[in-house]
């Protein structure tokens, strides 16, 4: 790993190098397109707007009042009462919606933790160690990547009516902890990135397995996991049908099943519009912070992931 | 070195173990349930079902009821013409982000990188709730918008509502697959570029030419998860349901399985509706990959 990333950098300097002389011909090939450097900004700009406009209009009509989210339009600010409304939706109902809000912690922070450590030490295994089957599991794993979530939403459920967990923690975050895909990744890149040398050291040193994972390969699979640990939070985050097909106890709903309940009412109820809107903006605003900033996470595992498949 | 042998079969026991036992729990045994289900039916003793039931094998009369369902069908047929449209709309839009963020100059990509990608971020019900917003008269500042150009918009219609829940779908995730493409941008040898400016290559050749051909893994493989995604549509149409008489309880076919299983309490013929989504999916996905691979190798 380190000498390809050596290599990488010798190669870097080279084209730096040769950069003087490249940089007429590239002056001329700019020029020739003209039209694309107006159009470009103008794309990105348009795309930009397309994707950002219905995250202003929620964080506009999160201030508004029930009479004003109706009355006024939606792209301009009428007498805001930002506080006031998430006041409303914290304490309604006895403040069940800060209920949700940690259970979709709970089932997306120990669901993504667990299939974390349980998939790169899987994918570890597969990568470095030589047995029986080793093929064949992997093929099997991979096929689970393909299988569709909801097919195997209502088998879970009565399976989990059996068992006698169906509406408790356990039935969601159960199924939460397996992420066949981060095996996938965690075999790729720990065939990449843990050198067998480095293994096979420690163990002459006398390190048991159980601590050459948890202090050695761990390590040096952490861009591996954190991606892997990303996607599967978002993902059991996001997940509607499998909460949606085990819950029925509103004490135990993630944020998205507590404010669908709230918004299949509103046309009764027109107050739960703006609940459902302001306990929607709560619920976006911290997870988009955390996308942004944690963005190059995103990329580090993906690109593994991507070239190697 | 008798103890290397034990030592690595204790290894793959700690190491895969786990995740196998949970993978088959969640995974493995479930689709063989499903299965099991979908070619058995309950038997109810007594004239109100008192007797319990007992499951009996009935091959493939699930199936063949559930293929004779009209409503099962259009379902299916919705969610294909759904996929055949909402598919490439979304692969084109995602490389095309791609590209363009790769041609701009440095500043500002990161800002438009991330505002791109932001919508992955919210829920689907959540994004649906969103948009469910912008699509209602009354409230929508779009609808609003299009009264002062003249324009009579009605998103939750029979005929539009299908489409207005593809521009749910891609909002949420051509961001996605945009990152998974500029991840694979982004490995490509810059040489090549230089190469290429050195050989006098216009901006679209070298598009057309190198950057296409070495992200066409990354855009496979989007694809394939698109599909697959795609077939699987439920929580948009559901949350929009309240709001559009013209989606109904079985308008995509996972709608059809949630409702025979949670409303009719038919289990084996809710087992049968997903294998056969599942099969869709296999089919179009593997079609797909088929259809990728001859283009290859011709």
């Amino acid at each position: 790993m380190t000498e390809t990333s050596t290599l990488d950098t010798s190669t870097r300097a080279v084209t730096t190098g040769t950069e003087k002389p490249a940089k007429p011909t590239r002056k001329a090939g700019s020029r020739r397109g003209g039209p694309a450097r107006i159009l470009l900004p103008v794309g990105l700009a348009v795309a930009a707007i397309y994707f950002l406009f219905p995250v202003y209009w929620l964080v506009i009509a999160a201030t508004k009042s029930t009479g004003s989210l109706f009355g006024s339009s939606g792209f301009v600010l009428s007498e805001p009462q930002l506080f006031q409304n998430l006041e409303n939706v914290l304490t309604y109902n006895g403040g069940i919606y800060l209920r949700w809000g940690l259970n979709s912690i709970l089932y997306s922070g120990v669901g993504a933790i667990v299939a974390t450590i349980l998939s790169m030490s899987a994918g570890y295994c597969l990568a470095k160690f030589v047995f029986r089957g080793r093929e064949f599991w992997f093929n099997v794993i991979l096929a689970g990547v393909m299988i569709p979530g909801t097919a195997l939403a209502l088998p879970l459920f009565l399976m989990m009516s059996q068992l006698g967990l169906v509406n408790t923690y356990w039935a969601v975050l159960i199924p939460s902890m397996v992420s066949p895909f981060g095996v996938y990744l965690g075999r790729i890149y720990a065939t990449a990135a843990v050198p067998d040398t480095l293994l096979e050291a420690s163990r002459l040193d006398g390190a048991g397995e159980a601590r050459i994972f948890f202090t050695l390969v761990l390590r040096l699979m952490t861009p591996a996991a954190v991606t892997v640990f990303l996607f599967q939070f978002i993902g059991i985050w996001n997940n509607y049908f499998l909460p949606l097909v085990m819950l029925s106890n509103p004490d135990l709903y993630p944020v998205t099943l507590g404010l669908v309940s709230w918004q299949s009412v509103s046309d009764r109820n027109p107050e739960l519009y703006q609940l459902a809107i302001g306990g929607a903006f709560m619920s976006v605003i911290p997870i988009m912070i955390a996308i942004v900033s944690l963005q190059r996470f995103w990329k580090a595992g993906l690109t593994e992931g991507s070239v190697k498949g | 070195m008798t103890s290397t042998r034990t030592r690595t079969r204790l290894a793959v026991f700690g190491f895969l173990g786990p995740f196998l036992a949970l993978f088959i729990a969640t995974i493995v045994f479930p689709l063989g349930y499903a299965l099991f289900q979908s070619v058995t039916a309950t038997a109810r003793s007594g004239a109100f079902g008192e007797g319990g039931g007992t499951t009996v094998f009935v091959g493939l009369q699930n199936y063949a009821a559930a293929l004779s369902d009209p409503g099962f069908i259009s379902s299916l047929g919705r969610v294909v013409l759904f996929a055949v449209v909402q598919v490439p709309l979304m692969i084109v839009l995602a490389t095309a982000l791609a590209l363009m963020l790769d041609a701009a100059s440095a500043r500002g990509v990161k800002l438009f990188r991330s505002a791109y990608f932001l919508p992955y971020g919210v829920p689907g019900v959540i994004a649906s709730l969103l948009w469910g917003f912008l699509y209602t008269p009354g409230i929508s500042p779009v609808i609003d918008l299009g009264k002062v150009f003249g324009l009579q918009l009605d998103f939750l219609g029979a005929e539009t509502v299908l489409w207005s829940i593809a521009n749910i779908v891609i909002w949420q995730y051509a961001g996605y697959n945009m990152l998974v493409i500029v991840a694979q941008l982004k490995s490509i040898d810059r040489d090549l570029f230089e190469a290429a400016a050195i050989d006098g290559a216009s901006s679209w050749q070298v598009i057309t030419r190198i950057k296409l051909p070495l992200i066409a893994p990354a855009i496979v493989l989007t694809t394939v998860f698109t599909i697959i995604g795609t077939l699987q549509l439920f929580a948009e149409p559901l949350v929009l349901k309240p709001l559009s008489s013209a989606i109904t309880s079985s308008y995509t076919p996972n709608m059809a399985a949630y409702n025979q299983a949670f409303t009719n309490n038919n289990y084996s013929l809710a087992a049968a509706e997903s294998v056969l989504l599942a099969l869709v999916a296999c089919a179009f996905s593997f079609g797909f990959l088929k259809l990728i691979g001859r283009r290859q190798n011709a």
